[in-house]
């Protein structure tokens, strides 16, 4: 089976390759301004402690050269002195740095995290249409994971190893340049073995990156249609499938490595090789009397240290790459226009009476796709619109252009006279409440979910709220009650019973307008009898616009409006509809006709 | 389940690990190959320093141009062959890793695809997909690292402390001496660090929590106004793992540099005392330089094994959950010496079955008998919690009874193989699933070599065939999480279509549909319908539906467990209150319409 996941994301990886980088560089670098006092702090503790690197070899070379070869006791204390006081500089700066860099990179992350939390807050839902939350989820995880490694190991190693790396060239140059511009001719090898690695290393990490996402997605199917594929008989067969998907990752993985277990080799032998020049060369220089021995031992200390950081500065390299990946990802979100703000001199809107009126509104995500066309209707205070059609038709849409979740493309949406964009949102939805089909409910106890949209409620409000949806008695059966913790595995309420919590979180802040997408599907007879009485208490003196399912809902309704391909197609009360015989009489004969000779024979 | 780390966790940890290691006795020749190669490593990295010596005690001291360049040779081969041990060395333990954790995740995924339904009534997706990616990965770097690394520190420690004392052993003691107290520091970072790895797991794990209630939840959370709360709650968390990254940095960066600072002490102490020795004419410098390189040796392989020992933690807690997995039950399975079913005429009887979820206490079916005779459609009704699913569940072994038997043609389920018993029963589950490929795939899904013909016959059978042609792709539109969207209704005339392609003796079907629109409930009512009249085709079926009922050839109604009346529609109107009064309660709305007109 073609997985279109995977294309995608290969696509986005080339993107990646595209000029985009150094912009998301400078962007990334921004972020770090609010720490330029830290970061300069941490600059110069970096700058100190590779003073420290490169000043230690020279000691211990004076020591050899002047000390040791002089036999002079008082002299190679006094540079043993001096030693130890540049090591405990050394590590005196090394521990600031860390501490500091590591700070201000865990900071950034946390205001990073925060801000795009708010951010997806803020995003209107259109944005959400369009993505799988799966998707979304994995990725806001993964990008911030890889800008997490580079805060907190590559920016570190990538300041250090660059500082540590100048100070240890320059120092060699003052001390002996033939001896240092031999060492460097190894400089362009290195590079040129480092280039051509980090581009094979690539390819083959982005095919681990796709057998990768093979399996996760092969299994996050699997795990999820387990019991389809038992009743399918289907196990030993996608065993089987599992295996190769299983195989091929494992192969791809030990391929990428090929590649790069040959990398730390090769810059191994390229290391061994400047220690043979330094020994070869150096030693001729020696033996020629134009170099001591002393320097020969600093050189090689010096050779080794200059490889160290080249072979971080590898390791950084990657982890460099995928954080500008994450970041660019992580700033997509950040660039998404934001849900418009109230518009400016957007006044509060007082407490309603509830009439509600659409006036020729259209909506559409693209001007070819129009999802509502011209759709005109009023209810007033109190009244009951039952929204009616095919799957897809726009009903949902129509509900939530009230509380502006999408704001209409042309028309206007009024509730008591005022245009909703005219108004504040949030003193817009204060007055509205919504009940979805499936109850959304959030970890945290169970007065915490019926007090949601009022957080200052007293216990004795939300009493009030669950006895008037008839919630009450089931909760004060639980163990714990109202303070019953629901999620985190714990959470063995019926969806019935989830329903009128729900409910309950919708009468507690006592709107004027009520948005109800009614549920039929898994509710056993005798809750559905306690849901339609809390419905009664609910919709009472409510203006409602209701997704409606039951007959009940739609008989009783003030107005039916049936929707269809995004228009309005009839509208009117039961009678009037049935009276027309148009589209509704026909919905209607279909599904519910069925039920009546049975109560003719009974 | 969770990942914090008890200190009677770190034991079991441990043993999980050695188990795992376990799995390389597969891989024992890549195994092997990279010890050798690390081994092989450690020699030649221990020689370079003795060429180094020989060349400056050898060819400088005394001059001798020949002696110089030979030791450069020397070190230079030296080198190539390092690079190739540690090709190899990387090489062939990256391919045992990979290889158990292929193993691993084969063995998990055969075991999920296994575990009965009563497992998957309490497991999280969620969870289950960590336990095959990260915890199978965290396992995987350590057991592909560990023991090559331990065995090479070892051998470089021992190796390192050997030649330095051989070398010079008042030397030797006064280094290693400066040296030693790396071990301590090493041992308390490892203690600070490992309980705060682990709280940042739970940190992180909580933070994604909060993230995908709050994307899920998105128009409540908006209907509400309840942006800055989700804020403020995800900002706590947020807040507390920075504080706990931030205890992390303290605990790197105030152990870090101190272990730097003794390996450096230990350089001072050899020039040191190294000068004094010289001076002594005890010690030539060749023998202070190359000792001092032995002392750079013995840094790495001390790091190693403290890095192994802070990750031996997670990968004990990973391996632990591996296990856990890997160890738990298969509950329904073949019994031994079960037989095939043959070809079924399809009488279906149930014995005074009981049937109670394990550790329940309650029991759901409480001595439940009827038989269904071959094409019959029996109807089962009643209130929710009756055990309505339950017995549906309990044909194709989705559940083993407690008590009683279940007998396809006289045989009891449990007497014959998984595989020839699902094969002759059709299931729709009420959860019409799709999975991401194309819609002839989805229809396939029981019986992958079907035809096209045949596909589509089953779709027409469906009536599905006319909303397919429909789609931009026909029928090879791929659906599912990245495809195509369809709606409930659509979803569940292909889940019709995928039972009706199997051709199944018995049919065993959840009538109860979601919210769906009147057209689309009246196209899948057809759908149903032309299904369970398949010739020959014994059904049962959780019905909802009156004209389902009304056509039974049995019906029974259950009631806490139990049959309370069965017969036809007509004969159960007559005679039962409660049928009377669950058919009433969908009749309402319609009775109170026809009293107010």
């Amino acid at each position: 089976m073609r997985r279109p996941g995977s294309i995608e994301s290969m696509a986005e990886l080339e993107v990646q390759h595209a000029a985009h980088r150094g912009e998301v560089a400078r962007r990334l670098l921004t972020e770090l301004r609010p720490y330029r006092g830290m970061l300069t702090v941490a600059m110069v503790f970096i700058a100190v402690g590779a003073g420290a690197q490169s000043l230690a070899p020279y000691l211990v070379s004076r020591a050899i050269d002047r000390d040791i070869g002089h036999r002079d006791l008082l002299g190679l204390a006094g540079t043993m002195g001096a030693l130890l006081v540049v090591y405990l500089v050394g590590a005196f700066a090394q521990r600031e740095q860390t501490r500091r860099v590591g700070a201000m990179g865990q900071r950034v992350l946390a205001v990073l995290r925060v801000r795009l939390f708010t951010q997806l807050q803020s995003l209107p839902l259109a944005y959400f249409d369009k993505r799988s939350l799966g998707d979304l989820m994995s990725r806001v995880a993964s990008d911030v994971e890889t800008l997490n490694q580079f805060f907190s190991q590559g920016l570190t190693q990538l300041l250090g190893s660059l500082i540590g790396l100048v100070g240890i060239l320059v120092t060699m140059l003052v001390l002996n340049a033939p001896l240092a511009l031999a060492c460097f001719t190894i400089i362009p090898v290195m590079l040129a073995t480092t280039w051509l690695f980090a581009a094979r290393a690539r390819r083959a990490y982005r095919k681990t990156r796709e057998t990768v996402g093979n399996v996760t997605a092969e299994l996050q199917e699997e795990i999820v249609g387990v019991r389809q594929a038992q009743a399918f008989n289907r196990t030993e067969m996608n065993i089987e499938r599992f295996r190769q998907r299983n195989a091929a990752n494992r192969d791809a993985n030990v391929a990428a490595v090929g590649v790069t277990s040959a990398f730390s080799p090769a810059i191994d032998v390229l290391s061994a090789l400047s220690t043979a020049l330094v020994i070869g060369y150096g030693g001729s220089l020696v033996l020629a009397g134009r170099l001591s021995v002393g320097m020969l031992a600093a050189f090689l200390i010096y050779v080794q240290q200059f490889f160290r950081p080249v072979q971080l500065a590898a390791s950084v390299y990657t982890l460099m790459q995928s954080a500008l990946a994450g970041a660019e990802r992580v700033f997509a979100i950040f660039d998404e226009p934001r849900e418009p703000a109230d518009i400016p001199g957007a006044h509060v809107l007082q407490r309603v009476e509830g009439n509600l009126e659409f006036d020729r509104v259209s909506f559409h995500y693209d001007p070819a796709n129009p999802v509502l066309r011209d759709v005109t209707f009023q209810v007033r205070r109190g009244q009951t619109v039952a929204l009616v059609g095919k799957t897809g038709a726009g009903k949902t849409t129509v509900a939530s252009l009230v509380p502006r979740f999408y704001d209409v493309t042309s028309g206007t949406v009024r509730l008591d006279g005022h245009d909703v964009r005219q108004v504040t949102r949030a003193s817009l939805r204060q007055q509205l409440a919504m009940v979805l089909q499936e109850p959304v409910l959030f970890s945290g106890t169970i007065a915490d979910n019926i007090g949601y949209g009022k957080p200052d409620a007293t216990r004795e409000e939300i009493e009030a709220a669950a006895r008037a949806v008839h919630a009450h008695d089931f909760i004060a059966a639980l163990p714990k009650g109202y303070d019953s913790v629901l999620g985190e595995g714990g959470s063995s309420l019926s969806q019935g019973q989830r329903q009128l919590l729900a409910f309950a979180r919708a009468v507690i802040t006592d709107p004027r307008v009520l948005i109800l997408d009614e549920a039929t599907a898994n509710i056993d007879t005798r809750t559905e009898a306690l849901i339609q009485q809390a419905l009664a208490t609910l919709l009472a003196g409510r203006t409602s616009i209701v997704i409606a399912h039951r007959l009940s809902t739609i008989r009783t309704a003030d107005l039916i409006l049936v929707i269809d391909a995004g228009r309005v197609a009839e509208q009117g009360t039961h009678d009037e509809l049935l009276r027309h015989g148009g589209l509704y009489a026909d919905l209607y004969q279909r599904q519910f006709r069925e039920s009546q000779p049975v109560r003719s024979t009974g | 389940m969770t990942d914090r780390q008890r200190p009677g966790q770190s034991k079991a940890g441990v043993k999980a690990v050695g188990r795992a290691l376990g799995y390389l006795r597969g891989y024992r020749w890549d195994t092997g190959g990279a010890l050798l190669s690390i081994l092989l490593l450690s020699a030649a990295n221990l020689a370079a320093p003795q060429l180094v010596r020989r060349a400056i005690d050898g060819g400088l001291a005394k001059m001798e141009h020949r002696t110089l360049m030979l030791a450069v040779a020397g070190m230079v081969a030296l080198a190539a062959a390092r690079g190739l041990f540690t090709f190899f060395q990387g090489y062939l333990a990256e391919r045992a890793s990979q290889g158990v954790a292929f193993d691993l995740r084969d063995a998990l995924f055969a075991r999920i695809q296994r575990l009965s339904f009563s497992y998957y009534d309490q497991a999280q997706t969620g969870q289950l997909l960590t336990r095959l990616t990260n915890d199978v990965e965290q396992v995987r770097t350590f057991v592909g690292s560990g023991v090559v690394q331990v065995v090479a520190s070892a051998a470089m420690l021992v190796g390192c402390a050997v030649l330095l004392l051989a070398l010079n052993p008042i030397l030797a003691m006064g280094a290693l001496g400066a040296i030693a107290p790396i071990l301590w520091v090493l041992k308390s970072f490892v203690a600070r660090i490992g309980p705060l790895f682990g709280q940042g797991m739970i940190l992180l794990s909580k933070l994604s929590t909060v993230l995908q209630e709050d994307l899920r939840g998105l128009r409540v959370v908006r209907a509400f106004s309840g942006e800055a709360r989700e804020t403020a709650r995800y900002s706590a968390i947020n807040d507390e793992l920075l504080g706990q990254s931030l205890q992390a940095i303290d605990a790197m960066s105030s152990n870090f540099p101190f272990v730097g600072l003794f390996a450096n002490l230990g350089t001072l102490v050899v020039v040191g005392l190294g000068g004094v020795l010289i001076f002594k004419d005890r010690l030539t410098l060749g023998e202070l330089i190359a000792f001092n390189s032995y002392l750079g040796f013995l840094l790495m392989p001390i790091m190693t094994l403290g890095f192994l020992a802070a990750h031996l933690a997670r990968a004990g807690a990973s391996a632990v959950r591996v296990f856990e997995l890997l160890d738990t039950a298969v509950e329904v399975a073949d019994a031994p010496g079960a037989r095939e079913l043959p070809p079924l005429e399809g009488r279906l009887e149930l014995r005074d079955v009981r049937f109670r979820y394990a550790g329940s206490e309650r029991e759901i079916l409480r001595g439940v008998s009827f038989v269904a005779e071959p094409g019959q459609l029996v109807a089962i009704l009643g209130t929710t919690g009756a055990g309505k699913s339950t017995i549906i569940n309990l044909v194709p072994r989705f559940y083993d009874v407690t008590g009683g038997s279940v007998l396809v043609d006289g045989h009891d389920v449990r007497e014959v193989t998984l595989a020839s018993l699902r094969g002759q029963i059709g299931v729709v589950l009420q959860d019409a699933l799709l999975f991401s490929g194309t819609v002839r795939d989805n229809i396939a899904y029981g019986r992958p070599d079907a035809s096209m013909e045949q596909v589509r016959a089953a779709a027409q059978a469906a009536q599905a065939a006319e909303f397919i042609e429909a789609l931009p792709g026909g029928y090879d539109t791929v659906v599912g999480e990245r495809g195509v969207g369809l709606s409930g209704g659509q979803r569940q005339r292909l889940a019709i279509a995928r039972a009706l392609l199997t051709e199944p003796r018995l049919l065993i079907l959840d009538d109860s549909t979601s919210a769906v629109d009147a057209e689309t409930e009246a196209a899948i009512q057809g759908a149903l319908d032309r299904l369970m009249r398949k010739a020959g085709c014994t059904s049962l079926v959780i019905a909802q539906r009156i004209s389902t009922v009304r056509d039974a050839d049995l019906i029974i109604v259950l009631d806490e467990g139990r049959v309370a009346a069965s017969g036809k529609h007509e004969e159960l109107l007559a005679t039962s209150e409660l049928y009377n009064q669950i058919l009433g309660s969908q009749l309402q709305p319609a009775a109170a319409m026809e009293a107010a007109s």
